[in-house]
């Protein structure tokens, strides 16, 4: 029954990158606070406005980013009534958009912010090896695990063998993606694309080759929440929060309790679409994690848009590129428009502008359900989001 | 970024582990309760949650559940490594073990293949239990 406290999405923002970095001088938080002005001025809101904030990030850690949404409150210089830091990876800002949607549906907060930025690529910071080999890392790391591509390589290689997955058919998704990233002005990569390119760029982790990889940029995004009854009185195209779920397994690639499935995008994308109540043939695009191809592949099979192993069957032929029967990753993704270390905030921020009708040359016709599932760390958790057109 | 290769943090956990391959025995603990192995050591057990865990020194046999062949090194420490074989081990006992292939021929790696310990040595604290081909 509806009671007019059902959680919309009422603003979006992201900054600008030259060669995949931040274009604006600003540190990163910064940049984290200009996205969030203009994600609720977007909305038609001030940033005091906001009483909820939701971030995670890899900065200042250790430091300041260990407490990220106190760090973040006092920057932006407000008191927040409900915070959520929660650390996921990147499927993080899914998980807050589920966190965000229950927090308002229980009148705990009225206007949710959800806030991401790195400037990685500008500090070339990108390196998650020289950690100290900890905890469950003391029986991965000395053995010489690339990371965090070894333990996708191990997830293909496993797919592979067991349901005769191919290198080409990693390749093709890795080309649909890029003849997204052609239509959308903002994405990193825009340059042609072959499967033959993605199979003859070097070898990083075998089976996994360069271009299977996602980027290295900067970026930052910004989600703005509130309930259906408050989005009434502002200046914005509302998209509603249908469905949510969220799981994970493991940390350690050697604890995934099965290398060629994906049990969290299962457990949900499972609870998202029933809460939502809607199924696979409602919607009409989807975005998906793609850090390395092979996640797009495991997610889509747990997801339930084709059967376990039959994922490259289901990508081949560019069926997932602009024109074909199911648009996927239509930013570009994280292959080829932007992989600020955690991604999952720019999925959802396409999907409501595809939502909106707001996409220009990558609009998908009458897009009225999206379908948002991140994925974090070495497949590690995913976070599924149903959004519709209210 | 530091040249030298990571060594594990060793913690009272992981403690019976790494001084059993010091040793030249592979041990991982076994489930008084619920009878399972597990890895890596924990002081719960992940399968039953029970306490009631011991150490148990394994055959060291196993099979290649999984595997890469990194041609770019896990950091400069590992450059003169590449290619190398990482690869998750099943052990006959049940659980899995990351760890590296001791091979000449990364090519001749590929899954079920049979495997078996060998100790090799870091420094006088730690010995890395890798595997070789059977």
């Amino acid at each position: 029954m509806k009671n007019g406290r059902e959680p919309v999405v009422v603003g979006v923002a992201d900054a600008p990158l030259e060669d995949g970095k931040f274009v604006t001088k600003a540190s990163v938080l910064g940049h984290a606070a200009l996205v969030a002005k203009a994600a609720v001025e977007e909305a038609g809101l001030k940033l005091s406005d906001v009483d909820g904030l939701l971030t995670a990030g890899m900065w200042g850690v250790p430091g300041p980013g260990q407490l990220a949404t106190v760090t973040l409150g006092e920057y932006l210089g407000i008191m927040p009534i409900f915070v959520d830091g929660t650390n996921i990876g990147g499927s993080a800002f899914e998980a807050h958009v589920a966190h965000a949607a229950m927090a308002l549906r229980e009148g705990y907060c009225e206007v949710a912010l959800i806030v991401y930025s790195s400037d990685q690529k500008s500090l070339r910071s990108r390196n998650l090896g020289g950690r100290p080999s900890v905890l469950s890392m003391q029986h991965e790391t000395p053995f010489g695990m690339p990371t965090p591509v070894g333990g996708y390589a191990m997830a293909a290689q496993r797919h592979m063998h067991e349901y005769g997955t191919t290198s080409e058919n990693l390749a093709e998704i890795a080309v649909a993606t890029r003849k997204w990233a052609q239509l959308n002005p903002e994405a990193t990569r825009r340059d042609p694309l072959s499967i033959d390119d993605v199979l003859s760029s070097t070898m990083i982790s075998e089976p996994l080759h360069l271009l299977d990889c996602c980027l290295v940029t900067d970026g930052a995004g910004a989600i703005v929440m509130t309930t259906a009854e408050r989005a009434k009185d502002l200046n914005t195209r509302p998209v509603a929060v249908k469905g949510y779920g969220e799981a994970h397994t493991h940390w350690a690639i050697g604890e995934m309790p099965d290398l060629a499935r994906l049990l969290p995008a299962q457990k949900a994308g499972e609870r998202a679409m029933k809460m939502a109540g809607v199924s696979h043939s409602d919607i009409d695009l989807v975005e998906i994690y793609d850090s390395f191809t092979i996640t797009v592949l495991l997610s889509l099979e747990a997801l339930g848009f084709c059967k376990i192993g039959e994922g490259g069957d289901f990508v081949s032929g560019q069926r997932t590129a602009p024109g074909g029967a199911f648009p996927m990753n239509t930013s570009g993704g994280g292959l080829s428009a932007l992989h600020p270390g955690m991604f999952g905030m720019f999925l959802l921020i396409e999907a409501v502008r595809q939502l909106r009708d707001e996409a220009g040359e990558r609009q998908v016709k009458g897009a009225e359900t999206a379908l948002v599932h991140g994925t974090g760390g070495t497949l590690s958790s995913g976070a599924t989001v149903i959004l519709q057109k209210d | 970024m530091s040249t030298e290769k990571p060594l594990p943090v060793i913690d009272h956990d992981s403690t019976p582990y790494w001084e059993a391959a010091r040793q030249g025995r592979l041990d991982i603990p076994l489930c008084g309760d619920c009878g399972k192995h597990h890895f890596y050591p924990r002081s719960v057990c992940p399968h039953c949650h029970s306490d009631n865990l011991d150490f148990d020194t394994v055959s060291g046999r196993g099979e290649v559940h999984t595997f890469t062949i990194a041609r770019r090194p896990a950091g400069p420490a590992f450059a003169d490594d590449v290619p190398y074989v990482v690869a998750l081990i099943e052990l006959e006992e049940g659980p899995r073990m990351m760890s590296r292939i001791q091979t000449g021929d990364p090519e001749k790696v590929h899954i079920g293949a049979k495997v078996e310990v060998t100790f090799v040595k870091a420094n006088d604290e730690v010995t890395f239990p890798y595997f070789k081909l059977t």
